[in-house]
């Protein structure tokens, strides 16, 4: 009987949202017809065309590029610190956060399950997903925690920086050494970190009453946000060397993170400015009456309610930087794709070229997912406090 | 005792920005100086002059997918401008085909067919969290240059032909007389256009059923006849692709660099612009729909006469920045070796190290580009603003 309904159910499902009328029955057909093909051709190459044995092999070199095999545990480490801190961040916020530290979780387990990863990989996994529930007691539990865990982010970023470059006995790993998915990481979190303050500074500046400052930040965003990220990383690696001149060398990753940061600065400075529209003038008008400056009527009214209304927007261009992260293989960058490209070109691989890349995009895709959700949420969340 | 009360000056609220922005030009001033110096001293160094005279010496390299004539022996200004139609080649395909492609899939995502919904959805979630490049380099690295050699090609009942040198599709070529087809389907377009303002007028007046959609189709038929009858052959040949000493002989020829970034280009762009379009088609009230509904109109005449329009005005300011992207995305070409007007401007600046100048070039054009690009989109959305009355 149960059986039966379930049964009528499931046909009047299909009626309604397969068969409605005789255009959508062929229109399902259709779909069905080629999304059986698609996923036939998909399958098949995943699972008995693809050697997938290229990618073990080169796991190493395509996470961490050329960095000094026996200093590896130096990466490691320093995604310990992110991981704890985001654990912290979990005890501390919850919500979408929860997802997230899960996601990472389960990223950590399948390298741990994993049958062709080294020990030494498994051990230090564990202890990723040890430490991600270490910090959500610690930031459940502890109220220091839970006030200075932000402060936690900003140390760690010069933190994790110097312990990859190396300090003190450490051996010296150069940055020309960075390479695969830490570098891809290190750029897109160095032009975020840097370009999120400059953006700001450029908003106020295209809001500013003085001239000078005005039309300067004006043109700065036009002609940034008017030529192809591709022209600035070239020119970052080409023109830089020249106008800083003899005095200050930077290595190519410098150059490239400097150009990536110019070049977002613009475009964050554009999604602030959406936001520091839409707050009234009574605030600003407001704070000129309680006798603020100019400097406090931002720091501590505009700016927090500002940045508060474009933070899904933040995430977004987030995304579009990591994605973006990409580019620098053009400027010969051994980031993750650059070193995609010379598996690729290894001919003991020959012809693993779409193996190699699926795996990249799906990195990517599994990260730009995770993100976006994120951001969907956030934005949800906050149309919660409006009504 | 006739105290007069000044303002400092460090408080005098006329002076102060004037000092701020004097120091702040002080300071640009000062950077400018420095690098210009130092590029200076540079290019001295190695014994490079500024200026633009470079670009009428010979370039010396070839260049395979062109639009206009180029050889080896013309000077590195007409490079750059085989780059140039190159690019808005790319970009100006790209476009339409995004536009039209994520116009369809928007609209999919919001269908009421389950199976659309979803793979639709599907699409557009895959492309839009994988980046750009990474699709380029499967399309050309996992798909066009692995088909075989053009002597063992895919084809597909002779018509289209897969090969690791390109790709070759029918195509038309213009006859002699191509012209005067081309008048008469003009001409009769243009009446066709009368034929059913008037029939519509005259329906909307009447109330009767003037069939104005018919009117104009026979007008149009009434021009083919004639164009036919003056002409007395087809207005283009069609010329299909074949093999002729290991090249390809008519058709059209898409090589492989440009399939692969024209394909990436259109694909990923269009996951975007299906996004801006479904969000477009939502901030429809439910109300107009309803209404549509109430006047017994059909599903189709509602999306076209009713839904489409209000949806475009929220749609076309960010298909506009959409298109921007895209036609600056164009410059990936250079990863794959499509000539664009960027991976020409590379090559000269590895031939002749005339960095700066091809720089600023390079920068310039895209940049006014871009300002016809959103100056078109900007008369577009004029067209379907809000009239208030």
């Amino acid at each position: 009987m149960s059986f039966l309904q379930q049964k009528s159910k499931i046909i009047d499902w299909m009626k309604k949202n397969l068969f409605g009328s005789w255009i959508n029955a062929i229109i399902t057909c259709l779909f069905a017809i080629i999304i059986i093909f698609i996923a036939k051709a998909v399958l098949k190459f995943i699972f008995v065309t693809a050697k997938w044995d290229v990618i073990p092999a080169n796991l190493k070199i395509l996470m961490v590029g050329q960095y000094t095999a026996s200093e590896v545990w130096r990466v490691w480490l320093s995604l310990s610190v992110a991981v704890f801190l985001l654990g912290v961040l979990w005890g501390v916020k919850r919500g979408v956060i929860k997802t997230v530290s899960f996601t990472i979780v389960a990223i950590f387990a399948i390298i741990l399950l994993l049958p062709f990863t080294s020990i030494a990989t498994k051990i230090w996994a564990a202890v990723q997903i040890l430490l991600t529930f270490a910090g959500f007691w610690m930031g459940n539990k502890f109220s220091f925690v839970k006030r200075y865990h932000l402060a936690g982010w900003l140390i760690s970023v010069p933190v994790i920086l110097i312990l990859l470059n190396g300090v003190g006995n450490m051996k010296d790993v150069n940055s020309n050494l960075w390479g695969g998915f830490l570098l891809t990481v290190l750029i897109a979190v160095v032009d975020i970190v840097f370009s999120f303050p400059l953006g700001i500074l450029l908003a106020l500046g295209r809001r500013s009453k003085l001239v000078v400052v005005r039309w300067f930040s004006i043109i700065y965003i036009e002609v940034i946000r008017g030529v192809p990220l591709i022209t600035v990383l070239f020119a970052a690696q080409l023109l830089l060397p020249l106008f800083l001149g003899n005095g200050l060398e930077l290595n190519n990753v410098l150059r490239v993170m400097i150009g990536f940061t110019l070049f977002n600065a613009a475009y964050v400075a554009e999604t602030v400015r959406g936001g520091m529209q839409i707050i009234p003038q009574g605030q600003y008008e407001a704070a000129q009456a309680l006798g603020l400056n100019y400097v406090q009527r931002m720091t501590f009214v505009i700016m927090p309610q500002a940045l508060r209304s474009v933070v899904p927007a933040l995430v977004g261009s987030v995304i579009e930087v990591f994605k973006d992260t990409s580019l620098v293989a053009i400027v010969s960058l051994m980031d993750l794709l650059g070193i995609a490209k010379r598996v690729v070109a290894n001919p003991q691989f020959l012809g693993r070229q779409m193996e190699v890349f699926l795996f990249v995009a799906a990195i990517f895709f599994v990260i730009c997912t995770v993100m976006s959700k994120i951001s969907k949420h956030m934005e949800i969340s906050s149309s919660y406090g409006k009504n | 005792m006739n105290r007069k009360t000044t303002t400092p000056l460090w408080k005098n609220k006329k002076v102060i920005p004037i000092i701020l922005q004097a120091a702040f030009l002080v300071v640009l001033i000062l950077l400018a100086v420095f690098f210009i110096s130092n590029a200076s001293r540079g290019l001295q160094k190695i014994g490079i002059k500024l200026g633009f005279d470079f670009l009428n010496s010979t370039a010396g390299f070839s260049i395979d997918d062109r639009l206009i004539d180029y050889t080896p022996s013309d000077n590195f200004g007409r490079a750059l401008l085989v780059g140039l139609f190159n690019t808005l080649k790319v970009g100006l395909v790209g476009i339409v085909i995004s536009g039209i492609l994520g116009l369809f899939i928007g609209i999919g995502r919001l269908s009421s067919n389950w199976l659309v919904k979803k793979i639709t959805g599907g699409y557009v979630e895959i492309i839009r969290n994988t980046p750009l490049l990474i699709q380029i380099f499967i399309l050309y690295f996992a798909v066009f240059l692995p088909f075989p050699h053009i002597e063992r090609n895919i084809n597909f009942k002779n018509i289209i032909f897969f090969s690791n040198r390109g790709t070759a599709i029918p195509w038309f070529t213009a006859n002699q007389s191509s012209g005067i087809w081309l008048i008469f389907l003009l001409i009769g377009l243009a009446a066709a256009v009368v034929f059913w303002k008037v029939m519509l007028k005259k329906q909307v007046e009447s109330g009767k059923s003037m069939h104005p959609m018919l009117w104009s189709l026979g007008v149009v038929l009434i021009a083919v006849i004639a164009a036919y009858a003056v002409t007395s052959s087809p207005p283009v040949q069609l010329s299909l692709p074949e093999i002729n000493k290991l090249a390809f002989k008519g058709g059209y020829v898409l090589s492989s660099e440009f399939a692969s970034i024209l394909c990436g280009l259109f694909i990923y762009h269009s996951a975007f612009i299906a996004e801006i379009v479904r969000a477009g088609i939502m901030a429809v009230p439910k109300g107009q729909i309803e209404a549509t509904k109430a006047l017994g109109m059909k599903k189709g005449a509602t999306m076209r006469l009713v839904i489409l329009p209000q949806a475009f005005r929220v749609i076309i300011p960010s298909v506009t920045s959409q298109f921007l992207n895209l036609f600056k995305n164009s410059t990936l070409a250079i990863a794959v070796g499509y000539t664009d007007l960027f991976s020409i401007g590379n090559t000269i600046i590895n031939q002749t190290g005339q960095s700066i100048q091809i720089m600023i070039l390079m920068a310039s054009i895209y940049l006014i580009v871009s300002l016809v690009i959103s100056f078109l989109m900007n008369c577009f959305n004029n067209y379907y603003k809000l009239v208030e009355r």
